[in-house]
C-alpha cells in the first residue's frame, strides 16, 4: 500500500504586514494577553457561463466565520507567559480529543516567537465563564479563530524580550534578532529568553504594539510537525480522564433501564448489591443506579446483579419503520419556481439511518462533590455550558464549581455534551464521596448520543444544457444543540437575510454553502421528535447533505451527457473547487479502466472556509462484497482514496493529513456500513462489532492526501471536512459499480444483522473469561 | 480475600483480589498501569491489548485467577524494556509510530502497538513476513481513523524489529 502526503509548493504572494496589539500583563515574569481585531468577513465567489445563483447564506457568512465573530469580544482574555525555565505556557481555551489543536497552536507560538517548538506548552484552559462563546469547540473552528490571537500574543512578547534585551545590553533593537529562543547579539552572543523573563515583566498592564510574521518570513507554519503529545501516546502515559488519581474517586458505574431514556421505580435489591465484593455505595439519580466499588470489574457484576423496576422511555414500542414514517410526515415541499416549458425534472431522495458519535474513550468523568463546591474532570468541548448547568443542578454558585478540561479520546461531537460529567456530579452527591464515572461500551451505543435519522429529496430542473432550479429539503430528527453551540451563532447569525429561525435551522443554513452554479436555488432544513439523545456527529449534516447532492449531480451529468468530472467542473462555483477536483482527478487517473463491478466515483465539499475533493475506486465484485471476517461487516471495499485539500492556510501539513484520513475512514462506514438499529424502543448495537465503524478488513490500501498550496492568509477548518466528500463519493463510486443508485444510508442497513443482539436486561454483558484462548 | 503473585513488566507483584476481577482492572484500578485502555470490556475493542508470555491478550477477558506465579503480563509500559530500551528508548514499533505520526487522540494507541508487535513476531514464526491479508485481520478498533498510518507505521516497525 502507499500513502504519501504531498505539500505542493507554496506560491510567492503578495501578503500585507500585519500590525497587531497586545498587552503586557503584572505577572511575577513576562505575560502577554491579546486584544483581537475583528476578521474580515465578507468574502464572494463568481461563476461565469452558467446560469448564476445568488449568493447563499452560507456564502455571505458561514458557520465558520460565525464562530469567529462570536468569540471576537472575549478573545483578548487568553494569555501567554514566558518562565525563567525559558518554557512558554499557554492554556488553551478549547478541547482537544486527538484533532491536533495543542500541536498547531504550539506552531504558532513558536512561529512569531522564535521558539523551538519543544519549548512551547500548550495545555487545556479550566472552564473560565468570563470567556463566554471563546470555550467553545466545534465546528472545526479552532484555528481559524485563534490564528491570529495566539500569533499575536507571542509576537508581542519575541518584540518585550528584544526591548528587555536592549536595555539590558545597550544594544539597539534593531541590531539584535531572535534565534531558537534566544535573544542574539551583533558578536553572536545568545541571551536565552528565560534569562529575560523576570526582567520582561511589568507591573501594571501595558498596551505593547508588536507585528506578525509575513507568509514568507514563517519557518514552522506550513512545514509538517508530529504531534507534540506523541511520544505520551505510544508511551502509554498520556493521561485521559479515567488515568487520573484522584483520591477517593472509585470506579463508578450506572445501572441504565431496557428502553431509552427510561426511569428507575424503584431498585429491588439495594442490600445484596451493597454487600457484592467491592461495592462501597450505590444511589439513584435520573437516568439510571450508579453503583461505586474498588474497581470497574467489580462495578460491572454490581450493575449486572441490580434488579431494578424501570418505567418506559419516551420511545418505548418505536422502531426504524416509525421514525421513517415521522420523517416523511414532516418533509416540506418541493415546489420548484416557474419554469420553461419543456424543462426536465430530475427528483431523488435519500434516507440516512441513525449513527453513532461514540468515541473509543466511553462518556466518562470524575467528579468530587463537596458541601458548597465542586470539582469536574472531563474531556468537555463546551465546559462553560458544563459548569453552568451542573452548578444549576447542585444548587451551587457558579463559581463553586471547578471545571477541568482533560485530554480526550476521541470526540466527533459527543463531547459537546457533559452527559457523564453531570451524571458524575449527581452521583458524588448522592453518594457523598468522589467517584470515578464510566459508561460501559453498551451503555454508551445504547443511551448515548446518536447523529439523526433523515431524509433528503432532491428536485432539479434542467433545460437545454443548464440547470435552472436546484431545491434540498433535509427531513431530520431534531439535532440537540442545546450544549451553547446554538446560542454563540444566534446572535451573530440574526444580521443575515434568514428571517426567524430554530437554533438547529440557523447552523444547517450557515453550514451547508451552494457549491454549484444551478439557477434558482432552496435549502431547507425541518425537524421532527426531540425524543432522541442526539447530537452534531462530526461534519453535522454535511456527509447526508453531501451524499445526496452528489449523487444528484451524477445524475445531471448523465442527462448532460457529461461525466462525473465534467459536470463537475462545468457548474462548480469557483475555482478553488475546480482546482481539488483537478488534482484528485491527476493524481487518482480518473476515468482509468476498471474491471466489471470495480468504479471510480469524485466529488467535492467546501465548508468552514476549505474545500476538499474525493476520488474513490470502490470494488463491489462478489467475490469481495461475500468476504468473510468473524463478526464482521465486510461488503464492498473501497480501494483507493485520492482527496485534496485546500484550508487557505495550512499550519502543520502532518497533522492535516491525519485529519482527512480519519474523515475518509467515517465517510466510508456512513455510507457503507456504520448505523444504529432501533427495535422496540432501543438501540440494538451494543459493541464495537455490532456498530460496524470502519475496520482494517474495509480500509482502502491505498490512501493518498494532496494538500494544496495556500491560496488565503487565513487558516480555514479542517478536522470535519474531510467526511463529506469522502461519503459521498464512496456513494457515487458505489452507485457507478453496481448500477444502482442507493437511496439508503448505510447501503447495508436492510441486511440481516451480523451480530445476535446482547439482552437489555442486565444492561451491560459480562466480560468474557475465556482471554487466554485468543492470546497470538 | 486471595492474593495472587505474577509478573507486570519485569517485576513480581502481589494483588489482594477475588480471583474473578479480569486482568485489565488489576491493572488500572489497583495497581496504577494504566496504558491498557478499557474501550469494551468483552474482547473486541482490543485496547487493552497487552502481551502475556510475549503473545498478545486482552486482559478485559481474563480473570486474575488465571494467572500464575511464572507468568509474566507486558504493557505499553514495559515494551521497550523487552528489547532493552533504557531511559527514554523506545520499542523499534514505538518508534515506527512516532516516525509516521500515528496517534490522533491516541487512546487505542497502546493497545494497536502491542497487537503489532505480536503480529510481527508471529508472521515470523510462521517464517513470512506480513502480508496485506494480515493488516486486514487486525480487529483493534481506531475511532478516530488512524488505520492507514498503522498499516504503514507495521510495515516500517517490522523491518526494524
Amino acid at each position: 500500500m502507499t500513502s504519501t502526503n504531498e505539500t505542493r509548493t507554496a506560491a510567492p504572494q503578495g501578503v500585507s504586514r500585519r500590525q497587531a496589539l497586545a498587552y503586557l500583563v503584572a505577572a511575577p515574569t513576562l505575560a502577554i494577553a491579546i486584544d483581537l481585531a475583528r476578521p474580515d468577513a465578507a468574502r464572494a465567489a463568481t461563476a461565469p457561463a452558467v446560469v448564476p445563483s445568488l449568493p447563499g447564506p452560507a456564502e455571505l457568512l458561514d458557520l465558520t466565520e460565525a464562530q469567529t465573530l462570536a468569540a471576537a469580544p472575549t478573545s483578548m482574555l487568553i494569555t501567554l507567559t514566558l518562565g525563567t525555565d525559558g518554557i512558554v505556557r499557554f492554556a488553551l481555551p478549547r478541547s482537544e480529543n486527538g484533532q491536533g489543536i495543542t500541536t498547531s497552536t504550539a506552531m504558532l507560538i513558536a512561529e512569531e516567537l522564535d521558539l523551538p517548538v519543544e519549548r512551547v506548552s500548550v495545555t487545556l484552559a479550566d472552564a473560565r465563564p468570563e470567556l463566554l462563546f471563546n470555550q467553545l469547540t466545534g465546528g472545526s473552528n479552532t484555528t481559524h479563530s485563534t490564528y491570529l490571537p495566539v500569533r499575536t500574543v507571542a509576537a508581542a512578547a519575541r518584540t518585550r524580550l528584544l526591548t528587555t534585551a536592549s536595555a539590558r545590553t545597550g544594544v539597539a533593537e534593531r541590531d539584535l534578532r531572535t534565534d531558537g529562543g534566544a535573544v542574539v547579539l551583533p558578536d553572536g552572543t545568545r541571551i536565552d529568553y528565560g534569562d529575560l523573563a523576570e526582567a520582561a515583566r511589568v507591573d501594571r498592564t501595558t498596551a505593547i504594539g508588536t507585528r506578525l510574521k509575513d507568509v514568507s518570513e514563517m519557518r514552522v507554519i506550513g512545514r509538517p510537525r508530529g504531534r507534540v503529545d506523541a511520544r505520551a501516546a505510544v508511551t502509554g502515559t498520556k493521561k485521559y480522564t479515567m488515568d487520573l488519581d484522584v483520591p477517593g474517586a472509585l470506579p463508578t458505574m450506572v445501572c441504565r433501564p431496557p428502553t431509552l431514556n427510561g426511569t428507575v421505580r424503584a431498585v429491588r435489591n439495594a442490600a445484596t448489591v451493597l454487600a457484592m465484593p467491592g461495592v462501597t455505595h450505590l444511589a439513584e439519580i435520573p437516568t439510571g443506579v450508579p453503583v461505586r466499588a474498588g474497581t470497574f470489574g467489580q462495578c460491572v457484576d454490581a450493575v449486572r446483579a441490580l434488579e431494578v423496576d424501570w418505567a418506559d422511555g419516551p420511545v418505548a414500542g418505536m422502531s426504524d419503520a416509525d421514525v421513517l414514517a415521522e420523517l416523511r410526515g414532516a418533509q416540506l415541499p418541493l415546489a420548484v419556481p416557474r419554469v420553461p416549458l419543456l424543462t426536465t425534472t430530475i427528483d431523488t431522495d435519500f434516507t440516512f439511518w441513525f449513527s453513532s458519535n461514540s468515541a473509543l474513550e466511553p462518556n466518562c468523568a470524575i467528579a468530587d462533590v463537596r458541601p458548597g463546591s465542586a470539582e469536574i474532570w472531563a474531556g468537555l468541548q463546551a465546559p462553560i455550558v458544563a459548569q453552568g448547568w451542573i452548578a444549576g443542578e447542585l444548587g451551587l454558585p457558579v463559581s463553586a464549581v471547578t471545571v477541568h478540561v482533560t485530554q480526550g479520546g476521541g470526540s466527533f461531537g459527543r463531547k459537546l455534551f457533559h452527559d457523564a460529567a453531570s451524571e458524575a456530579a449527581q452521583a458524588s452527591r448522592a453518594m457523598g464521596v468522589p467517584v470515578k464515572l464510566m459508561w460501559h461500551r453498551a451503555d454508551d451505543f445504547r443511551q448515548g448520543r446518536v447523529h439523526p435519522a433523515s431524509t433528503h429529496r432532491i428536485r432539479t430542473t434542467l433545460l437545454g444544457g443548464e440547470v435552472l432550479t436546484w431545491e434540498q429539503r433535509h427531513t431530520s430528527i431534531g439535532t440537540d444543540f442545546s450544549h451553547g453551540f446554538g446560542e454563540m451563532l444566534v446572535s451573530v447569525a440574526s444580521k443575515l437575510p434568514v428571517g426567524d429561525l430554530s437554533v438547529a435551522e440557523t447552523i444547517y443554513l450557515l453550514t451547508q454553502s451552494t457549491h454549484y452554479s444551478f439557477g434558482v436555488q432552496t435549502n431547507l432544513l425541518s425537524e421532527v421528535d426531540r425524543r432522541f439523545n442526539t447530537g452534531a456527529m462530526r461534519n453535522i449534516y454535511s456527509p447526508n447533505v453531501a451524499t445526496a447532492r452528489e449523487l444528484t449531480v451524477d445524475r445531471i451529468g448523465k442527462r448532460l451527457r457529461l461525466d462525473p468530472l465534467q459536470v463537475r467542473r462545468k457548474f462548480a462555483r469557483d475555482e478553488r473547487s475546480r482546482a481539488v477536483l483537478d488534482a484528485v482527478a491527476e493524481a487518482g487517473e480518473w476515468g482509468r479502466d476498471l474491471p466489471a463491478g470495480v468504479a471510480q466515483g469524485i466529488t467535492f465539499h467546501a465548508e468552514y472556509q476549505s474545500v476538499a475533493a474525493c476520488l474513490v475506486e470502490i470494488d463491489c465484485r462478489p467475490g469481495t462484497v461475500r468476504r468473510e471476517v468473524r463478526d464482521g461487516r465486510t461488503g464492498p471495499r473501497v480501494t483507493r482514496v485520492t482527496t485534496a485539500v485546500d484550508v487557505g492556510l495550512t499550519v502543520n501539513p502532518k497533522g492535516l493529513e491525519a485529519q482527512m484520513i480519519g474523515g475518509v475512514m467515517d465517510g466510508i462506514a456512513i455510507v457503507l456500513t456504520s448505523s444504529m438499529h432501533l427495535r422496540d424502543g432501543h438501540f440494538l448495537e451494543a459493541s464495537w462489532d455490532n456498530y460496524a465503524y470502519t475496520r482494517q478488513w474495509n480500509v482502502p490500501p491505498e490512501m493518498r492526501v494532496i494538500v494544496m498550496e495556500n491560496t488565503s492568509e487565513q487558516p480555514g477548518g479542517a478536522g470535519e471536512l474531510a467526511v463529506a466528500s469522502a461519503a459521498a463519493a464512496t456513494a457515487t463510486a458505489y452507485a457507478r459499480a453496481t448500477g444502482r443508485m442507493p437511496t439508503e444510508f448505510p447501503v447495508n442497513h436492510h441486511e440481516p444483522l451480523h451480530f445476535e443482539v446482547k439482552p437489555t436486561v442486565p444492561p451491560v454483558p459480562a466480560s468474557p473469561v475465556d482471554g487466554l484462548r485468543w492470546t497470538y | 480475600m486471595p492474593t495472587r503473585t505474577f509478573l507486570v513488566n519485569g517485576e513480581r507483584v502481589t494483588v489482594d483480589a477475588p480471583d474473578d476481577v479480569r486482568v485489565l482492572w488489576i491493572l488500572r484500578d489497583v495497581l496504577g498501569i494504566t496504558g491498557p485502555k478499557y474501550g469494551c470490556g468483552i474482547n473486541v475493542c482490543k485496547a487493552c491489548t497487552s502481551h502475556i508470555n510475549g503473545r498478545a491478550f486482552n486482559p478485559c477477558a481474563v480473570p486474575v485467577g488465571d494467572l500464575g506465579p511464572d507468568d509474566e503480563v507486558t504493557t505499553i509500559e514495559g515494551l521497550p524494556g523487552t528489547v532493552g530500551a533504557v531511559g527514554d528508548g523506545l520499542h523499534p514499533m514505538q518508534e515506527a509510530w512516532l516516525e509516521r505520526d500515528v496517534a490522533q487522540c491516541g487512546y487505542c494507541q497502546p493497545g494497536q502497538i502491542m497487537a503489532a508487535v505480536a503480529l510481527v513476531r508471529k508472521v515470523r514464526e510462521e517464517g513470512r513476513t506480513i502480508t496485506e491479508a494480515d493488516l486486514d485481520g487486525i480487529r483493534n478498533i481506531c475511532r478516530c481513523g488512524t488505520y492507514p498510518r498503522i498499516r504503514e507505521a507495521i510495515r516500517a516497525g517490522e523491518a526494524k524489529m
